[in-house]
């Protein structure tokens, strides 16, 4: 399966053979669990098993949460409010899947960052990238379905500005939403919490098959790492070099980090578990009074703040909604700038032109993405806030910068900047930090990593 | 480095974690301190008993309880009356039953299974949840740093609702009467266009709420002597709401913890143990 050559699995006893002739399945598991991997990988690349180990608490605590849920419109709040209550450990399996949304979303942006700022993105990794980010698409799906199930009013009215989104479009918008929607008056109802809930339960598993393409992706190219230089696979022993097998030295280390977010997890289910929630969600869903401020969860917030920085007054809006002739109007032209905001983060592969492919060493592009985090924090923090006053502004500025990194930024430094030199190999980068007893002269640079 | 990058995604949560609603300036919400905040903290049973006491004699007037059954009065970390206390509790209760009278339905006395009855005016919410749905004061400027530091929730805006009713401010008495009744801790309600300055902004804290002033103070009598002068029995009746919205906070806490302890003690394993695994490779050995 992987490309950097190291020792395959070789059935030995008259057994393994027997099997392995028929079906080469310890063949597979051997050859996936021991992947060379770059050894200098630091603390970054724990996200992918924490992200792993979430899917599968959501799927166990979602799967157990069905068999009490009633996705009725008359009996659905009342039914998680019977787990809450009657069902032996309820209370837990809710808020364990509830939050465990929320650690899904710190674990998928910590590993996007990581990509954007190792270049984890670049050829050979592109299809590597482009699932990572359908599956973003999915788990942004699931997310908001599920938020739709508890049917409180904060999932109600969420569902109405969210379908509404689709309504924008020009022409067809209508009966998309009529369609998503199920009843012929566009009316939320019934029909909507049906399909939804039957989503819900079937998008994880799509989100499972594609996380075993994401790492057959990256199992075939062979992981990034801190400095991006690529393992040497010129012979077996140059690969050693570079790399140690993935059990146990990364699976050991990984667990060690998943216990570590686990107890801060745990601790937010146990202390606080209504923190990262929206209050007016314990209400009834009533479609005759509307929440004073419909506000999406905190990972949807960065989009949302993209979606309403582009109101009527922009001048890009105007000028845009004068040459469409009326047909891209402020909303609409909110609705391509949200989806937009992730096709450029998508398209990243083809418009980052520098040719080094770590941001370590990469002295302007360093700034540009502290500058773009910092960024998404304060697109996240002004989407809670009211459209009023100076957080328009904010939004507005915030959202430029998200285009202007990808679009702009990142094409140009390939051009201007000059890069510093990596080193050759993963083995120096690693010696650099670990120095080999004999070498006395290099100091332990940084024990941390 | 990337330590930066967790401390920012770690602010970035307690930054947005709240949503600021447009009053959270506007109301005067006390830090009462309860006995179930912080990752220690439990229900006191005795608080709680009055709490029902004051809910039964005055708030089940017009509101109901309908989340919360009469045997959960007997829970463990609850009010946890003694099982007699709890059905002769349940049977001052009458309860509307559809599979009576030939599914006509009729009224019969209630038994523990049953839940407490909703509420008996339109305008008035059930109150199961209320210490819950009204925790949303995510202040300052929606960073939710309030809500973190000071644990205020549900139960604290319950009890500044209770004693938050004041004399109407004068700029009301220029303009147009207001309905019904002026609550600094009230954010949803009337508010008179006199007392808004030239933006818009509310010159005083605090709504118009359509209930009148329901506890007073000295209208109701503990049978255990405990004070029952307003501030007491507001914070008591918001500690029992706190428990219908939240039967098992104590049971959640004590996992939380063992778990938070389990999970410490699996990482400093797991820590030694990968230390030991990479040290060869690491030439610490």
């Amino acid at each position: 399966m992987g490309g950097i050559p190291h020792d395959h699995y070789e059935p030995k006893s008259d057994g393994e053979k027997w099997l392995n002739k028929r079906l080469p399945i310890v063949g597979l598991i051997y050859d996936t669990l021991m992947l060379p991997t770059p050894k200098n990988l630091n603390w970054m690349w724990i996200w992918g098993i924490v992200l792993v180990f979430t899917l599968v608490l959501q799927i166990i605590t979602g799967v157990v949460l069905v068999m009490h849920y009633v996705p009725h419109v008359d009996m659905a709040f009342a039914s998680v409010e019977h787990i809450m209550r009657d069902v032996n450990g309820g209370h837990m399996l809710r808020y364990f899947h509830m939050n465990g949304a929320s650690l899904f979303f710190v674990a998928v942006y910590a590993h996007i960052f990581r990509s954007l700022y190792y270049g984890s993105y670049k050829a050979p990794r592109e299809v590597t990238w482009i699932i990572g980010m359908l599956m973003y698409l999915l788990m942004m799906g699931t997310a908001f379905m599920g938020y739709v199930l508890p049917w409180g009013q904060m999932s109600f009215h969420g569902t109405a500005v969210i379908t509404g989104l689709f309504g924008a479009i020009p022409f067809i918008g209508e009966s998309v939403q009529i369609w998503l929607l199920g009843t012929p008056n566009g009316a939320i109802a019934q029909p909507a919490l049906n399909r939804f809930f039957s989503l819900h339960y079937l998008m994880p598993f799509i989100l499972l098959g594609l996380t075993i393409v994401h790492v057959w992706a990256f199992h075939t190219t062979g992981n990034n790492n801190p400095t991006g230089v690529e393992v040497r696979r010129t012979s077996k022993e140059d690969a050693a070099k570079d790399t140690l097998p993935f059990w146990p030295y990364f699976v050991i280390k990984d667990l060690f980090a998943l216990a570590i977010i686990l107890a801060l997890f745990v601790a937010v289910v146990g202390f606080m578990p209504n923190y990262l929630g929206h209050p007016d969600n314990y209400i009834p869903a009533n479609p005759l009074v509307t929440p004073s401020h419909i506000v999406p969860e905190w990972y949807f917030l960065p989009f949302y703040a993209i979606l309403r920085a582009f109101d009527q007054e922009v001048w890009l809006v105007i000028a845009v909604n004068w040459l469409t002739f009326g047909i891209v109007d402020a909303k609409f032209f909110g609705v391509l700038a949200m989806f937009g905001a992730i096709v450029v983060m998508a398209l990243a592969p083809w418009l980052d032109t520098s040719s080094v492919r770590s941001g370590r060493y990469r002295p302007m592009f360093k700034w540009w993405f502290w500058l773009f985090a910092v960024n998404f924090i304060l697109l996240m923090w002004v989407g809670a806030r009211p459209a009023e006053g100076i957080y328009p502004y904010i939004s507005l500025l915030g959202a430029t910068y998200w285009f202007a990194y990808f679009l702009v930024i990142l094409p140009l430094l390939g051009v201007i900047e000059k890069p510093n030199t990596p080193p050759a190999t993963i083995e120096d980068d690693f010696n650099a930090h670990y120095a080999p007893k004999t070498d006395g002269a290099k100091p332990v640079a940084n024990p941390a990593e | 480095m990337f330590r930066k990058l967790t401390l920012t995604a770690a602010m970035a949560l307690a930054l947005t974690a709240g949503q600021a609603t447009a009053a959270e300036l506007e109301t005067e919400i006390t830090d009462y301190d309860f006995s179930f905040e912080g990752p220690f903290g439990s229900f006191d049973q005795m608080q709680l008993q009055r709490g029902l006491q004051v809910y039964t004699e005055i708030c089940a007037a017009c509101h109901g309880l309908e989340l919360v059954a009469f045997r959960n009065l007997h829970d463990e970390g609850g009010p946890a009356l003694p099982e007699d206390q709890m059905r002769a509790y349940a049977e001052f209760y009458e309860i509307f039953d559809q599979a009576l009278f030939d599914g006509e339905g009729d009224f019969r006395t209630a038994t523990p299974a049953d839940k407490f009855p909703g509420s008996s005016l339109s305008n008035a919410p059930d109150l199961s949840l209320m210490a819950k749905a009204r925790a949303g004061f995510h202040g300052p400027y929606g960073t939710g740093i309030s809500q973190f530091v000071n644990g205020m929730g549900g139960a604290e805006y319950i009890a500044s609702l209770m004693t938050g009713y004041h004399e109407e401010p004068e700029c009301a008495l220029e303009g147009e009467p207001m309905d019904g009744f002026y609550n600094v801790a009230f954010a949803a309600g009337g508010f008179p266009e006199s007392c808004k300055d030239d933006h818009g902004k509310h010159k005083v804290p605090g709504s118009w709420i359509a209930m009148s002033q329901p506890l007073w103070g000295d209208d109701i009598d503990f049978a255990d002597g405990h004070s029952n002068d307003l501030e007491n029995i507001s914070q008591d009746v918001a500690a029992f709401l706190m428990w219908t919205a939240e039967p098992k906070l104590v049971a959640r806490k004590q996992a939380g913890l063992t778990g938070v302890l389990f999970l410490t003690v699996l990482s400093v394993l797991l820590y030694l143990t990968n230390k030991r695994l990479w040290a060869p490779h690491k030439h610490k050995d």
